[in-house]
């Protein structure tokens, strides 16, 4: 193991898609509930504490070697806007190809092969992360980074928001990061004897309606 | 200080082989009451009637409703549950345990409930649907009653189908919440929530497309043959419009 990996799988220059999609952050500034640094912070906050705890779950428990096929029904069940479980599995695939040739694995074959059209992103992220060496609380942290990182990027580009405001945001958020990563690493650990149902399911309902009312336009900047 | 209250109560509904549904199992005790109404149809309407005011803090809840092969039973409530703070310290419980069998439908419709300002209640909503089973439920939290602060309240609701995960969603807010809850991802300072979930077999061919149901709700089909209707709204009297509205549609 090399926890070089993690940098590599974390940077936000991994060809896996991410760039497209921005979160919820699109459709949240068009409703006019971001509208600045400290708007984008509090929605970071607010994703990072409900979506980004069940991604990271996920990671951790595919990382953890949890059968990949019910954390993708688990995924499934704590994702009930289509238009977020499309954009999940659309990046699943994306993440599974530059998974694939950076790190080939017998077990991302097999998920492949699998899920067609992709598995959920978390999934995939965290079978990556087990391809690369790397373990439960790196792909937790990973993922839960990422949770934040993406809106973060598209709210800069939405709003011409200066970088340095929204960067200064995201470190602010360091510490919940952390608390999230770790709870989700501990609640993957539980669910190797407690089962996949027992992972957290925290759910943001504005998150869910607006993903379904930025599906609908007819032009639109970001894929999600 | 004083322990909590502990309430249970039981439903089973059967097939009464005559067209109709009677209630073999109909117990209520500590603060919870089960009436049952009359019903102009095949179905058997039971009513939850709170008998003490609550739940407070360290009182646990639990409800068991059972719908048999080939019963129609409805659930609803007489008025809306209010959680409060009380004198026995750590949070409120309210366990809601549904199961449905083939051939049966189920109606879960209580009324609101309310999250008081400094109480603090857990509500775990757990359904368990056979295959061929029918659901209809709704779930409605407001935050505070008029111009107040709520409570602390946390609510999952599961639904497994055929032993598998359909929905399973948590939300949290109120004081010492995660950070965030009120923020613009997740309720955005809106003060009435709800869920109304359908679960129906015919769903598996032809599942509703997903619509907004204004600007704050929307209809979503799940990963099985199930919808889910999330609406969030400033008040009880326009969430339940716009989750009235939604029952109509999907009826």
């Amino acid at each position: 193991m090399t926890r070089a990996a993690l940098l590599v799988l974390a940077d936000g220059r991994f060809p896996a898609g991410g760039h497209a999609h921005s979160g919820g952050a699109e459709a949240a500034v068009k409703a006019g509930r971001i509208t600045g640094a400290a708007s984008l912070e509090e929605f970071c906050r607010g994703r990072l504490h409900t979506t980004g705890l069940v991604s990271a779950s996920l990671a951790a428990a595919a990382a953890l070697g949890l059968d990949p096929v019910s954390l993708d029904e688990a995924a499934d069940a704590r994702t009930p806007s289509p238009a977020l479980r499309t954009a999940a599995r659309r990046l699943g695939r994306q993440l599974m190809r530059a998974a694939r040739a950076a790190w080939p694995h017998p077990e991302l074959d097999a998920l492949a092969q699998r899920f067609p059209k992709g598995s959920h992103q978390p999934v995939v992220l965290g079978l990556t992360a087990r391809a690369a060496g790397l373990g439960p609380a790196d792909a937790a942290y990973c993922s839960a980074y990422e949770s934040v990182s993406g809106p973060a990027t598209a709210t800069v580009r939405l709003l011409s928001l200066d970088p340095f405001d929204a960067t200064a945001g995201l470190a602010r958020l360091a510490d919940d990061i952390d608390r999230v990563a770790t709870a989700a690493a501990e609640a993957a650990a539980r669910a190797v004897t407690e089962g996949v149902d027992s992972l957290p399911a925290a759910s943001a309902p504005l998150l869910e309606v607006g993903a379904e009312a930025h599906a609908a336009w007819a032009v639109r900047l970001f894929a999600s | 200080m004083t322990a909590g209250v502990r309430s249970t109560a039981r439903i089973t509904a059967s097939d009464d082989g005559r067209g109709g549904t009677c209630l073999p199992v109909l117990d209520g005790e500590g603060s919870l009451a089960l009436r049952r109404i009359r019903s102009t149809g095949p179905d058997a309407r039971v009513m939850l009637v709170g008998a003490m005011s609550g739940p407070l803090g360290g009182d646990h809840m639990s409800v068991e409703a059972h719908a048999t092969a080939g019963a129609r039973l409805r659930i609803g409530s007489v008025a809306a549950t209010i959680a409060l703070p009380g004198q026995a310290k750590g949070e409120a419980r309210y366990d809601v345990r549904l199961t449905v069998d083939d051939g049966a439908e189920l109606h879960w419709l209580p009324e609101q409930l309310i999250s008081a300002c400094e109480s603090d209640l857990r509500v775990t909503t757990r359904v368990e649907l056979a295959p061929g089973a029918r659901l209809v439920l709704r779930e409605e939290q407001v935050l505070g009653r008029t111009a107040e602060e709520p409570g602390r309240l946390t609510s999952r609701l599961t639904v497994h189908r055929a032993g598998r995960p359909l929905l399973d969603q948590e939300l949290a807010c109120g004081p010492g919440a995660p950070g965030g809850w009120d923020g613009p991802a997740v309720l955005g300072g809106h003060r009435a929530l709800g869920q109304l979930v359908v679960v129906k077999p015919e769903f598996e061919k032809d599942r509703p497309p997903p619509a907004l149901l204004g600007e704050n709700a929307a209809l979503t089909p799940l990963a099985g043959p199930a919808v889910l209707v999330t609406a969030l709204a400033s008040d009880a009297l326009r969430l339940r419009g716009t989750l009235d509205d939604a029952l109509r549609r999907l009826a």
